[in-house]
């Protein structure tokens, strides 16, 4: 069975076929129109947490296939407020539409989602824990800006310790044969469960604090912000972000390969600097831009259409 | 004191079963853990518990012995989460039947609570589920919410 019961829960349900599958897919539907594939399919989206890019993204991606897109609408307003709960909630929506895609604050929701939906769910967020799509959309960035995957390095900068983003594509790598690189402050390094992993898959990885040493190894830089409320000194989260910042002359001084690739889930604050925005290292707009071709390739197969 | 007789050589003697379970090499921490999951405080046959005896394998061990009692595979699981080293002896008429270790299956079900405030088998009743990562150690994964646990962090419910 693909993915989780048919579902997309995790990225651990995705092993290195089932990964290549969605972006084959993905391609695909970038390549050509695929208007009325899912006509008279009706998304449901639930997002019980505030999100714009994967809220819009998904709801753009249905209405390109010419599907419906039915809102559960915010926490607030909804049935959670009198009390309902999630299981509840799910069962009804599932009765609405048919497919569910579902952002929550609780850590597995989608999955408990999956086990009791009867159709398939996409898990948009669950907590800290997974963010499935996003890695989708990453792997597709980085097969389409490299025209491979296998054989790169990828560095990894910024909030290690708590950036599901950088979690999941750091074990999705783990399905091809990557080179890893963990730049962050000791704070907000990789978690040791995640290093464990990678010691067991046998993945080749680095870690350091200093990033301009690295630089000229690294064929993609996942960049990830690093947010003050980890820091208990102001000073001392201004000084690590400082650290990590990258510009033009960075990149310039470090001496990096021309084909380097800079990604960032976004949004960025100041970790970024906007002169690298027109450099042809720059690829976190268009990696935000594949969000929709992958979701259309990801509710196809759920849908059995893909 | 009296001269001329032989020193007296004190032994503790402990009763053998006739019919049930002992469950031999419990890490000594473990014991009273054991005798706490298997319910032991409500059991109306024989019971012998024995902690800090010398084992050779380990120092010290604990030991539990109880008449007509055979325990459940769950009970068996959650055992093999706090005592993975522990052995099973099953006694029928004084004779040991079968002997074998503690097993931990690939999926841990419904008998640990998961560390994880803001997993959702915490905020929804949910029964629970665990991959086993490594057995000794004991690494259990939340099939919900991924997260790893290990040691003091493993709660039975």
């Amino acid at each position: 069975m693909w993915g989780y019961k048919g579902s997309v829960t995790s990225i651990r349900d995705f092993d290195r076929e089932g990964i290549l599958l969605v972006l084959s897919g993905a391609a695909r539907m970038e390549a050509e129109d695929h208007y009325g594939l899912l006509s008279g399919k009706v998304l449901g989206t639930m997002f019980l947490e505030p999100s714009t890019r994967t809220r819009l993204s998904f709801a753009a991606a249905m209405m390109k296939l010419g599907g419906q897109v039915l809102d559960f609408g915010v926490s607030e307003q909804s049935s959670f407020k009198k009390g309902e709960s999630l299981s509840d909630a799910i069962r009804i929506v599932a009765g609405y539409c048919d497919v569910i895609v579902l952002r929550h604050p609780w850590e597995g929701a989608a999955r408990l989602a999956a086990e009791i939906a009867g159709r398939p769910v996409i898990n948009a967020g669950d907590g800290a824990n997974q963010h499935p799509t996003q890695t989708f959309l990453d792997l597709y960035t980085i097969q389409k800006v490299r025209g491979k995957i296998d054989g790169l390095t990828v560095g990894f900068v910024g909030d290690l310790k708590y950036g599901r983003t950088v979690h999941s594509l750091a074990t999705a790598l783990t399905r091809f044969d990557c080179r890893q690189v963990f730049v962050s402050p000791p704070t907000l390094a990789i978690p040791r469960d995640l290093l464990q992993e990678l010691n067991r898959t046998g993945v080749e990885y680095e870690q350091s604090q200093d990033l301009r040493k690295l630089l000229p190894s690294l064929d993609i830089l996942y960049c990830t912000r690093i947010q003050q409320e980890r820091f208990a000194d102001i000073v001392e989260y201004e000084r690590v972000k400082g650290a990590y910042r990258l510009n033009r002359a960075l990149l310039a001084e470090a001496g990096v390969k021309e084909a380097l690739r800079i990604m960032h889930p976004l949004p960025r604050v100041d970790e970024l600097s906007p002169d690298l925005d027109e450099t042809p290292y720059a690829v976190y707009f268009e990696q935000a831009r594949n969000g929709v071709p992958v979701r259309q390739a990801l509710l196809a197969m759920v849908l059995g259409k893909g | 004191m009296s001269m001329g007789k032989k020193p007296l050589t004190r032994e503790l003697k402990v009763s053998a079963i006739r019919n049930g379970t002992v469950i031999d090499h419990i890490q000594n921490e473990a014991t009273f853990k054991v005798a706490e999951i298997l319910k032991l405080g409500e059991e109306d046959n024989m019971v012998l518990v024995g902690m800090n005896l010398p084992s050779k394998k380990v120092g010290k061990k604990g030991l539990i012995k109880i008449e007509g009692r055979e325990l459940t595979p769950q009970e068996v699981n959650k055992i093999a989460l706090i005592a993975p080293q522990a052995t099973l002896n099953i006694i029928q008429d004084y004779r040991v039947i079968e002997k074998r270790h503690v097993e931990l299956p690939a999926r841990v079900e419904g008998i640990v609570r998961c560390f994880n405030p803001t997993c959702v088998t915490n905020c929804q009743p949910v029964s629970t589920s665990f991959e086993v990562v490594a057995a000794d150690p004991v690494r259990l994964r939340c099939v919900y919410c991924e997260r790893i646990m290990s040691g003091p962090d493993i709660i039975l419910k």
